[in-house]
């Protein structure tokens, strides 16, 4: 164990290999001394695990309806009672964490290369580049995100893909304005001069030598704005956009209970905090990255 | 002309509407060395800069052993021209470990025999083999500088443009830096241009100097007459005055 | 006395345990002109900026003595190192593009350092702080008063700084690294400054540099520290007949300019030097 340890801390390390698993290994070290971002991962591994293990872990079929137990409160049969169909409530939060993080990890998958190559392209390259790709991200930026993803999605037909690909097309404008600004930052460091002067390419430098320094602040944008993606797939699933019944996802759980807010609360209040505890939790592990991730900060 | 390795005639640099270099001529003859001293804004890190490549936005006329320059290099351009700046911290890519620094510019033009060129690449600086796999930030600036050189040296250039090389270092350390770089001129037959604000560095290193002044290279003289104080321009005397002031306060 | 320090320590947590950077340096300044010469991570600056308890907060400061004019500078609460911060000793930095606040002009924010101190009316701060830059040699100084920090030079802007730092009339200069920014000529300009307003007020000051030259030519006193330790105290005059081989060493590796040398001697460090006395 020890060992291991000292083969990752070396100040000499003999391999790339060694090299990079040592420089996590000191960030995650760093990360581990912050209490809210170790919270805050810790709450995120867990919602996903229950929604990867969702079915073994549910203790009831998720559609299975049982009209005689519906709005039922928790119990010892139903933990988190049931739905106006009877349904399980814990089962049915299970399997809509799968629906719900499922989205937005497909979203910031899509999201995230496309903002990055606009970004870092668009910065470096400039002039009349950069002027045309900002221009179309400030088009994007200027009409409000879940109105244009509304739009989007009536256009397509009502599915948890077109949700997908109209969040991923609403979301990705700030990803460019980020990447732009790092890549300017860096773009006239003696670094990239001396990069140019090894003979590279453009495409070169973009992609071996901007975009590297551009990732972790992308990554820490990912995080911060995962707790937003789930917030807006949730609405597009309230305004019966997104997935549609009876599939459980976490938005439209709480759309399809909301007569029952009064009289039984817990029914509509549950995948809320589950929202709300997944925004939480990406927020602060977004957070704790960014405090080990940024460079300035050092 | 034709047996220098770098000939400017006539470089003229414009930022915007401002002329920062004003029609400056020097030559350097293969193997040799040329310096150039000046204050900030005297435009002689711009010269190099035009030389370098790094900017394409100049007049007149530059040539590289016979063959002129554009204003846009190829490739083969980098492998004969490099160049070494003077922030060791700036100049390395934080991110990259010194292998993959020293790399680049074999997988750029690609060379192959990686392995063995970087290590030989590290002892020619004196680094120790065990920095391979370090980052920038794990090293002195000093051990930086030498990355820094070794990386401008691995696809084996004739010119070497030096902009400032040790006035991020230490003394100590740039007594160090300075001995390489002779070293290496010997060995390999590099031709330097090495700018530098301080007048004693840059005689030590360099026979011929030219003295800028509002981007007009005032004065070329040679180091002799430099040292002997048989200087022409009265910038060129007050720099020397100064410098001689500082360092024997009893001769003046 | 001005400054009074014994056994100076200052470390730094890390995770691998305390490192200290100046270990027990002893000084002591009067109205003189004292030097700090050493190379990066000697801890020179960090001795002076102990003075005022300017340092970073990851770092511990222990002393058996540290006073500044009678005044314990450790024990003290904030409000009295205010009072000295500034007031009674000044600090100028090396660069004063990152001291001066970019969007007050000069006159306004010698204005305010002199009102802070002082009291006063708008308009006396105003009249005060042009009657400074004149001070600093500034040849139209109601011009430059008007001026923002971007549109100074390097020197205009030194030359700015060292007119905030005189505003309250302080007792002792620490001046770090003054000049290393600026051009030789400027250089030059700025140290004949600086100390002739020493000489004038009857100040003291520290002038902190890497340049061993340079300090000798314009201070009385030199200290050479090497690895948070005070290696040798040389009459600024007798420089050339320093005895620690570290001193001696710094000397010999620089370029001359007068005398050539076809290579340069180089610094061989020896363990001996920071091994604890």
């Amino acid at each position: 164990m020890s060992s291991t340890r000292d083969w990752l801390l070396t100040d000499a390390p003999s391999s790339r290999r060694q090299a990079a698993w040592g420089r996590r290994y000191r960030r995650w070290l760093q990360f581990r001394t912050n209490g809210l971002a170790m919270f805050g991962l810790t709450v995120a591994v867990i919602l996903i695990l229950g929604a990867v293990f969702a079915p073994l872990l549910a203790p009831q079929n998720p559609g299975a309806q049982n009209l005689a137990m519906r709005l039922a409160p928790p119990s010892a049969q139903h933990w988190l009672g049931t739905d106006e169909l009877g349904r399980d409530l814990f089962s049915r939060l299970l399997y809509g964490g799968r629906v719900t993080l499922g989205m937005v990890v497909a979203v910031v998958i899509l999201v995230a290369p496309i903002g990055l190559l606009v970004g870092s392209v668009a910065g470096y390259a400039g002039g009349w580049a950069d002027r045309v790709l900002m221009r179309v991200t400030d088009v994007f930026l200027a009409v409000p995100q879940l109105i244009l993803a509304l739009a989007f999605v009536s256009a397509l037909k009502p599915g948890i893909t077109s949700a997908v690909i109209a969040i991923a097309l609403t979301a990705w404008p700030p990803y460019a304005r980020q990447a732009r600004a790092d890549t300017l930052t860096i773009r006239h460091s003696d670094f990239i001069a001396a990069a140019r002067l090894t003979g590279a390419s453009g495409t070169r430098i973009v992609l071996h030598h901007i975009i590297p320094l551009c990732l972790s602040s992308m990554i820490v944008r990912m995080t911060l704005s995962m707790s937003g993606i789930i917030l807006t797939a949730a609405g597009l699933g309230f305004l019966g956009m997104g997935a549609q019944p009876p599939m459980p996802e976490w938005g439209t759980m709480i759309a399809t209970s909301r007569a029952f807010i009064l009289a039984q609360w817990w029914v509509p209040a549950i995948p809320g905090i589950a929202i709300f505890v997944a925004s939480l939790a990406f927020n602060l592990l977004g957070d704790g990255l960014r405090d080990v991730l940024d460079p300035r900060q050092r | 002309m034709t047996a220098s390795m770098i000939a400017v005639e006539n470089l003229r640099v414009r930022f915007g509407t401002q002329d920062v270099v004003k029609g400056v001529s020097f030559s350097v003859p293969r193997g040799g060395s040329f310096g150039m001293v000046g204050e900030s804004g005297s435009g002689k890190s711009t010269i190099l800069r035009a030389v370098s490549g790094l900017n394409a936005d100049w007049t007149g006329r530059m040539e590289i052993d016979g063959v002129a320059l554009m204003p846009k290099r190829g490739r083969a351009f980098f492998r004969r021209v490099q160049m070494v700046f003077q922030d060791p911290y700036g100049s390395l890519h934080p991110g990259q470990t010194i292998d993959r620094a020293l790399s680049e510019p074999l997988l750029v033009h690609g060379i192959g025999d990686i392995e063995t060129r970087i290590l030989r690449a590290l002892a020619e600086v004196a680094l120790p083999s065990t920095v391979r796999f370090r980052f920038p930030h794990q090293l002195s600036g000093g051990q930086r500088q030498r990355v820094a050189i070794a990386r401008a040296l691995m696809a084996e250039p004739e010119v070497l443009l030096l902009d400032e090389p040790t006035s991020a270092l230490d003394v100590s350390v740039q007594a160090e830096v300075l001995n390489l770089l002779s070293a290496l001129q010997k060995s390999r037959n590099l031709t330097y241009v090495m700018v530098s604000h301080n007048l004693a560095v840059v005689a030590h290193l360099c026979p011929m100097i030219g003295v800028m002044q509002g981007g007009n290279l005032v004065e070329t003289i040679s180091a002799e007459n430099l040292r002997a104080g048989r200087t022409q321009h009265a910038h060129t005397t007050e720099l020397r005055a100064l410098s001689v002031e500082l360092e024997d306060p009893e001769e003046v | 006395m001005l400054v009074r320090m014994d056994n100076l320590r200052v470390g730094f947590r890390t995770p691998q345990g305390v490192s200290e950077a100046v270990r027990g340096v002893s000084l002591t300044v009067g109205q003189e002109k004292l030097g700090i010469v050493g190379e990066s991570g000697s801890g020179k600056s960090l001795t002076a900026r102990s003075i005022l308890r300017l340092l970073p907060g990851s770092a511990t400061v222990t002393a058996d003595k540290l006073e500044f004019d009678g005044i314990d500078v450790l024990s003290a609460r904030e409000g009295a190192l205010r009072r000295i911060r500034g007031k009674r000793a000044g600090l100028i930095m090396q660069d004063p593009k990152y001291s001066l606040n970019p969007v007050m002009t000069a006159g306004a924010q010698i204005a305010e350092a002199w009102r802070a101190h002082k009291g006063g009316s708008r308009r006396q701060a105003t009249k005060a702080a042009i009657d400074l830059l004149a001070q600093v040699r500034i040849r139209d100084p109601a011009r430059v008063a008007g001026l923002y920090p971007h549109e100074l030079s390097g020197g205009m802007g030194q030359r700015v700084m060292i007119a905030m730092m005189l505003a309250p009339d302080p007792e002792l200069l620490i001046a770090d690294e003054p000049t290393s920014a600026l051009d030789a000529t400027v250089q030059a300009d700025i140290l004949r400054l600086i100390e002739d307003l020493v000489a004038k007020r009857g100040m003291g000051l520290m002038l902190i540099s890497h340049d061993l030259p340079l300090v000798s030519h314009f201070c009385d006193r030199v200290l050479v520290m090497y690895a948070g330790r005070v290696v040798e105290e040389v009459k600024a005059a007798d420089l050339h007949r320093a005895k620690h081989p570290y001193t001696r060493g710094l000397l010999e590796c620089l370029p001359s300019l007068v005398k050539p040398k076809p290579q340069l001697s180089v610094l061989k460090r020896d363990p001996a030097w920071s091994a604890p006395q």
